[in-house]
């Protein structure tokens, strides 16, 4: 058992993977993005993809996320052999993925945005209507159980900060039956104090028994929640390690590809 | 609730005053520029512009064009301009006119047929902006000009050289489905209440206003279903989504290509309810119906509240944007003002709700 911080309570259940990739390469034309990536998430576990740029995270989520088809390499899906034809696919089949753009309308009200797309309806035939009523109360519901209170659901999502934005983002992925949760840097452009309400809310949604996903470069952020932590360079898994089997160091030096950041941090005395 | 309690107790939050509140819905610039309007016309115009022959007066030719405005409205909020629905009033009269005279439909037969003609207009105007990628407002300005000249040209082929076709009021005479598309309705409410002298008649006893022209019920029934589908239906929210961003809304599994098609479906089938209605109102057809209105649509449609960029609006909006412009086209003839004034009141009006919606956008959107 790990001790509680503040952004990880509880071990994860140690389950089936519910998603599993094994050994995916995908190639654009003479490009090798991937080459041989390996991969696997368990419910209520949060497993944290590194990376510097061009590592391949972005072509690796996608390939999860039914965007491209792998090359090589097969995927698991609750333990049976899967093929995502298209990301609403894959949406159905229980993974979701928040996207550095949140797919989120500004001019839009929450509760609109939060059920854009699938909006729950009452009455029949021409009567079927938007049953706004219920869809207020569940956003707000579902955004108080994430630590925002609305001003109201009828608050346009442009007035929401980052990290509230992203929270809404979560907690509508969350919402409409999300097993595998996938974040895409979800904290790359928050403040402090919104970044630590995205942790937390990673925490939450970690515990509820999802799994997450959790794609970053800054290693301080995935070491707060991560369970486990899987590094990518150059196309290639350079190994994946438990909470509390690795230092931030070592994973920063995984991360650059070792040498190069060892040379670097000399002449930078230590500052990152 | 719980979350009521909760929503209390956030300490950054300030309570909103009502006035604060109602700034933020779309249409209140224009309900502010009905009663702008209504005391300046108050203040200058004769006082028979506001008796009951007046307000018809003024209301007919706002009906008309509200129909058009409340249609570009959802297009505009679903993001997409249609320069067109001038030109198409008048295809679809021609093929209204035709269909009546030449043909000689029943009403049952040619108003279904008139509506199916222009869905497709309006369908194949979709279809090539969604394909092409192309902005709407280039694609539909060639078909200002084709549907213009296309009606021209088949005027003259079915009338033997006239651009215009006469004969449709006789032709509908008698039809059953004609009170429903012209004349007024609820004239024996209006007769009931000349005679016990609620409102003024003629000496012969009939009221002055013999009831309340079709065209205005057809402008308040297109406004409120418009809204209706707008702010209560899933269709509503796919058209803010679509206009608003259309990757985030076809990420989230919003038909974005389906709602767009069908609003330009829409838009062209409200253009053949305007011509439907003003032509058999008139008895005849001609090439130059509906000319210069495509751009006073979209006037109406942004002093409701629209934004150009799409996403943001109301049909409620529009409705109040074509009283407002039905009572200064007529208003002024109740004035000692030169009636030319017309037009710039009109561009004055369109750059003062443009500066306000944008002012309206960055309140929504909290941007600083």
């Amino acid at each position: 058992m790990t001790a509680d911080t503040t952004f990880h309570h509880g071990d994860p259940a140690t389950g089936v993977p519910i998603v599993e990739m094994r050994n995916i390469e995908k190639h654009f034309g003479n490009v090798i993005a991937l080459a041989g990536v390996s991969f696997d998430i368990r419910p209520g576990e949060c497993h944290c993809l590194l990376g510097d740029n061009g590592a391949g995270k972005s072509t690796f989520i996608k390939t999860m996320s039914g965007v491209h088809k792998p090359t090589k390499g097969e995927i698991l899906f609750e333990g049976r052999p899967m093929s995502f034809a298209s990301p609403r696919d894959a949406m159905e089949a229980g993974i979701a993925t928040v996207f550095q753009d949140l797919a989120m309308i500004p001019l839009m009200s929450v509760t609109r945005n939060f059920f854009m797309g699938r909006e729950p309806k009452k009455g029949k035939g021409l009567f079927a209507r938007m049953d706004l009523g219920a869809a207020n109360e569940i956003c707000v519901e579902e955004m108080r159980k994430m630590g925002i209170n609305l001003r109201g659901p009828d608050q346009a999502v442009g007035t929401l900060s980052g990290g509230e934005r992203q929270t809404v983002a979560i907690a509508r992925a969350v919402y409409f039956g999300a097993k595998v949760l996938i974040l895409d840097e979800p904290t790359s452009a928050l403040g402090v104090r919104q970044t630590s309400n995205v942790l937390a809310t990673i925490d939450r949604v970690r515990k509820q028994g999802v799994g997450v996903v959790f794609i970053s470069h800054n290693v301080r952020h995935a070491l707060a929640v991560g369970d486990r932590f899987t590094v990518l360079n150059r196309g290639k898994t350079l190994g994946t390690a438990t909470r509390g089997e690795i230092t931030p160091e070592a994973l920063q030096d995984l991360m650059a590809g070792g040498q190069e950041l060892a040379q670097l941090e000399g002449s930078l005395e230590g500052t990152i | 609730m719980p979350a009521d309690a909760a929503m209390a107790m956030d300490e950054r939050v300030k309570t909103e005053p009502f006035l604060a509140r109602l700034m933020k819905r779309p249409e209140l610039g224009a309900i502010g520029g009905v009663i702008l309007v209504t005391i300046f016309f108050l203040a200058t115009a004769d006082s028979s512009m506001f008796t009951l022959s007046g307000i018809m007066n003024f209301l007919t030719p706002a009906a008309q064009l509200g129909i058009l405005g409340i249609a570009a409205a959802m297009l505009m909020i679903g993001g997409e301009f249609d320069l067109s629905i001038g030109s198409m009033v008048a295809f679809a009269g021609m093929i209204f006119g035709v269909l009546t005279v030449n043909l000689g439909l029943p009403l049952i037969l040619s108003i279904p047929a008139t509506f199916v003609f222009a869905a497709l207009v309006g369908a194949v105007n979709g279809l090539i902006v969604i394909r092409s990628g192309l902005p709407s407002f280039i694609v539909t300005l060639a078909g200002l000009f084709i549907l213009r000249g296309a009606s021209l040209v088949g005027l003259k082929l079915f009338t033997g050289g006239s651009t215009q076709l006469r004969g449709v009021r006789e032709a509908v005479e008698g039809d059953m489905l004609t009170p429903l598309f012209s004349g007024d309705a609820f004239g024996f409410f209006f007769t009931w209440l000349a005679d016990i002298g609620l409102i003024e008649k003629f000496r012969s006893g009939t009221p002055k206003v013999p009831g309340i022209p079709v065209e205005i019920l057809w402008f308040v029934l297109v406004a409120l279903v418009a809204t209706y589908v707008l702010l209560r239906t899933a269709r509503g929210n796919w058209i803010f989504a679509a206009g608003g961003d259309r990757n985030a809304a076809s990420n989230s599994g919003v038909p974005v290509d389906k709602v767009k098609i069908a609003l330009f479906m829409a838009t062209a089938c409200a253009a053949a309810l305007v011509a439907i209605i003003t032509v058999i109102d008139s008895g005849s057809t001609d090439a130059r119906r509906g000319f210069m209105k495509e751009f006073e649509a979209i006037i109406t449609a942004v002093i409701g509240g629209c934004l150009l960029t799409g996403g943001y609006g109301s049909a409620i909006g529009a409705f109040f944007g074509a009283i407002i412009f039905g009572m200064v086209t007529i208003g002024l003839t109740y004035t000692s003002f030169d009636q030319d004034w017309f037009q710039v009141f009109l561009g004055g009006m369109l750059l003062i709700a443009v500066l306000f919606n944008n002012a309206i956008r960055k309140r929504v959107t909290g941007e600083r």
